[in-house]
C-alpha cells in the first residue's frame, strides 16, 4: 500500500526487496533459525543488489543517503519472518557502519565502509557489558594510552553479529574517572591479538542472528582506529540511537503485521463448533483490535521517520514510536498465538517465533523505561 | 543488437480475483506486476545487450497504470519504454498484437522478445500474432537462447523434451520459465529509470483508428471456479472402511 511518506522510487525498491526476500530469504528461515545463524553470503548477496548502501553516499559504494529507502529495506527484511536475520543485517549497516560514516576519519571510512556496503565485511557495535546496560556511562572496558596505540581490557555482552563480525565498533573508557565524558569508540578488527569472541549466546528469540560475548585482554588497537575525537564516544552513540530505534520500531510494526496475517490465515482454516474461527465475532473483533494497533504503531513510526529523514529533531517521536511499536509487536504476537490455541504453543507453527522474536523490542536498543525517561526529560523541565 | 521486448502488466500472482456487480473482473485495489514470463524476456534482452551491445526498448499496451511495469523494466536496465494507451475498455489478442506490431515497426530491431504467455488470460497468442504481422519467424517457449553471426540458436520446449532450432534474425522469441533468473532492480537502477525516456502514445500517434483494432472476440461472461467441497472421512474398522471407500470411489466418484 502506498503511503504518504514514500515516493515512487521507494515503492519500486519495496517491490524489488520484497521479491528478493520471498525468493531467497524466506524459504530458508526455518533452517537458519534451527542452525542459530544465517549464511554469511546473505550479506554479500544483499550488498551485490545494492541493498546495504541505501543510507550511504556513492563515494563509499552506496546509492545516496536516503533514510526512507533504508527504512523500506529494513521493513521488507523484517517480512522474512525471522527477526534475527533482519537484526544481523541491520546491525552491520544500521548500527556499526553509521558510527564510522558519521564520525570516523576519512581513512576509517575508506577502510571499513565499502566492504560493509558490499557485504564483504560484517560490522558490530559493542557497547553493552555484563554490568552496564541502560547505564551506558558505567562501562568498565578501558583503553589505556600506549603512545601509538590503545591497550584495551574488558568485556562486552549481547553483541549482535559479535561472533563473526570482522570489526566491532567498541565503546571504551579512555578516561575512566570522567563518566560519560570519558568514553571513546574504537574500531577493533577480528584477529587483533587479545580480542576474542568468547561464546555465542543462547537466546529466547532472534535465533538466526549471532549474539556474542566479547573479551579484550591487553588488546593493542592502533590509534588510527579511534572514531572521531577521544572522549566524545557517548555523544556519538546517542546520536545514532535515533536510527537504531527507528529501525527497531519499523521491525516491530512489521513483526506485528506478519503475526496478524498469520493469525488471520489460521482463523480462516481452523474449524471449531462447525465453522472457521474467522466467523466467530470474538475472533473477528480481536483481529480488528490487532489491526488498529498495528496501524497506530505504523502511523506513529512513520511520523518519527519523516522527522528523522527531514533532518529534524526526532528524539521524542522516535522514543514514542519505539515504545508503542515494540509493545504492539509483543501484544499482537501474543493475541495471534492465542488465536492459534494449542497449535500456537507448538514449535512447528511460526507464530511462536513471532512471539519470541517480538520480546526483545522493548529491551534492545534502549529499554521502554529508558525511552520514557527520554520523553519525560523533554516534557518536564 | 537492438532488442524490443513486448510486455504486459498483470494481476499479482497472490491477488484474489473477484467479480464486480456487472460480472466483470474487479480491478479495484489489486496490486499489479510485470507478467512473470515478460520478466524472463526482459532479463534475456538485457543479457543479450550486455554481451553484444545495443539497446533494449520495452513496449506495452495498456492504461497509465502500465507505466509501473515499464518502469520496472527500465530499472532492471532497459533503455527506453513505449506505452500505447488504446483508450478502450476491452481489447483482445488481435487488438494488442496489431498495436504492438505497429509500434514495433517504427523501431529498429534485430530481436523481438516476449513472455510466452501472460498469467492472467493465458492465451499465449500475442507474440505469435506480432510475428505474423511483421512477417518474422517466431520460436515459442524458449528455455535457452544464443545469438551469433546474425543468427539465433534457440532451445524450445516440446512435449517430453526439447528442440534446438536455428533461425535467422530478425525474429521473435517467447520466453518460458527456466530461460534465466530475472535480476532485481537495484536502487541505482530505480533512480536511473526515472530519467529514461517513456514515450506515451495513442492509437492516432501510431496512425491507427479504433475501427482497425476493434476486438474480434467478445467476453460474454466471467465466473469463478466453484468452491472446493469438503473432503469425506470414512469411519470404521480398516477392513470395513476400505470396502466403503472402494464402493464410494466406484459408485459416487465413479473413478474406478
Amino acid at each position: 500500500m502506498a503511503r504518504w511518506l514514500f515516493r515512487e522510487e521507494h515503492e519500486m525498491l519495496r517491490r524489488s526487496v520484497r521479491s528478493w526476500v520471498e525468493k531467497e530469504v524466506r524459504p530458508h528461515v526455518e533452517e537458519w533459525e534451527e542452525k542459530g545463524e544465517f549464511p554469511r553470503e546473505l550479506f554479500a548477496r544483499a550488498g551485490e543488489l545494492g541493498f546495504l548502501g541505501l543510507t550511504y553516499p556513492e563515494e563509499y559504494g552506496g546509492s545516496g543517503e536516503d533514510y526512507l529507502a533504508g527504512a523500506v529495506f529494513m521493513e521488507e527484511m523484517a517480512r522474512c519472518g525471522s527477526a534475527g536475520v533482519a537484526a544481523g543485517i541491520g546491525a552491520s549497516i544500521g548500527i556499526a557502519g553509521p558510527q564510522i560514516y558519521k564520525f570516523g576519519s576519512e581513512e576509517l571510512k575508506r577502510r571499513f565502509l565499502p566492504p560493509t556496503i558490499s557485504g564483504e565485511k560484517i560490522g558490530a557495535l559493542g557497547i553493552t557489558e555484563p554490568n552496564a546496560g541502560s547505564d551506558v556511562a558505567s562501562i568498565q572496558t578501558t583503553a589505556r594510552d600506549g603512545g601509538d596505540h590503545y591497550l584495551v581490557n574488558g568485556s562486552k555482552i549481547f553483541i549482535t553479529n559479535g561472533v563473526r563480525a570482522d570489526y566491532v565498533v567498541t565503546a571504551v573508557k579512555t578516561d575512566p574517572a570522567a563518566g560519560r565524558k570519558g568514553i571513546s569508540l574504537l574500531v577493533i578488527e577480528k584477529g587483533t591479538p587479545g580480542f576474542s569472541a568468547a561464546k555465542k549466546l543462547d537466546k529466547l528469540g532472534w535465533n538466526a542472528s549471532d549474539t556474542g560475548e566479547l573479551v579484550f585482554e591487553d588488546c593493542r588497537v592502533p590509534k588510527a582506529n579511534l572514531v572521531g575525537q577521544e572522549n566524545a564516544g557517548f555523544y556519538y552513540i546517542m546520536q545514532n540511537f535515533a536510527w537504531e530505534r527507528l529501525v527497531m520500531a519499523l521491525a516491530g510494526v512489521v513483526g506485528a503485521q506478519v503475526a496478524m496475517e498469520e493469525a488471520i490465515r489460521y482463523a480462516q482454516q481452523r474449524v471449531q463448533f462447525g465453522k472457521p474461527l474467522a466467523k466467530f465475532q470474538v475472533i473477528r473483533h480481536k483481529i480488528a483490535d490487532m489491526a488498529a494497533m498495528v496501524e497506530t504503531a505504523r502511523c506513529l513510526t512513520y511520523h518519527a521517520l519523516s522527522l528523522f529523514a527531514a533532518g529534524e529533531d526526532a528524539v521524542e517521536a522516535v522514543a514514542m514510536a519505539k515504545i508503542y511499536a515494540c509493545e504492539t509487536a509483543s501484544k499482537v504476537a501474543d493475541e495471534a498465538l492465542q488465536i492459534h490455541g494449542g497449535y500456537g504453543y507448538m514449535m512447528e507453527y511460526p507464530v511462536q517465533r513471532f512471539w519470541r522474536d517480538a520480546r526483545i523490542g522493548t529491551i534492545g536498543g534502549g529499554t521502554t523505561e529508558i525511552m520514557k525517561e527520554i520523553i519525560a526529560e523533554r516534557l518536564i523541565r | 543488437m537492438n532488442i524490443v521486448v513486448c510486455m504486459k502488466q498483470t494481476f499479482d500472482t497472490e491477488a484474489k480475483i473477484a467479480l464486480d456487480a456487472n460480472g466483470k473482473i474487479n480491478k479495484q485495489g489489486v496490486s499489479l506486476i510485470m507478467n512473470p514470463y515478460c520478466e524472463f524476456a526482459v532479463e534475456e534482452a538485457l543479457r543479450i545487450k550486455e554481451k553484444h551491445g545495443g539497446e533494449v526498448t520495452v513496449v506495452s499496451v495498456g492504461g497509465p497504470e502500465a507505466q509501473d511495469a515499464l518502469r520496472q523494466a527500465l530499472a532492471m536496465g532497459a533503455d527506453k519504454a513505449v506505452l500505447v494507451d488504446p483508450g478502450m475498455e476491452e481489447v483482445d489478442e488481435f487488438t494488442t498484437a496489431t498495436i504492438l506490431a505497429k509500434a514495433i515497426s517504427g523501431l529498429q530491431y534485430d530481436i523481438v522478445l516476449g513472455g510466452f504467455r501472460a498469467i492472467d488470460d493465458g492465451s499465449a497468442q500475442v507474440a505469435g500474432r506480432v510475428a505474423e504481422i511483421l512477417g518474422l519467424p517466431v520460436v515459442n517457449v524458449v528455455t535457452k537462447l544464443e545469438i551469433a553471426d546474425g543468427k539465433a540458436t534457440a532451445t524450445k520446449e516440446i512435449e517430453g523434451g526439447s528442440q534446438v532450432l536455428e533461425v535467422a534474425l530478425p525474429a521473435v522469441f517467447t520466453a518460458q520459465k527456466g530461460l534465466n533468473e530475472p535480476r532485481y532492480p537495484s536502487m541505482k537502477g530505480i533512480m536511473q529509470a526515472k530519467k529514461k525516456p517513456m514515450e506515451k502514445k495513442t492509437l492516432a500517434d501510431l496512425g491507427l483508428d479504433a475501427g482497425q483494432v476493434a476486438p474480434k472476440v467478445k467476453a460474454l461472461s466471467y465466473f469463478l471456479p466453484s468452491a472446493r467441497a469438503a473432503g469425506k472421512i470414512i469411519p470404521g474398522e480398516p477392513a470395513d472402511a476400505a470396502r466403503d471407500l472402494v464402493k464410494a470411489l466406484r459408485e459416487e466418484a465413479k473413478v474406478i
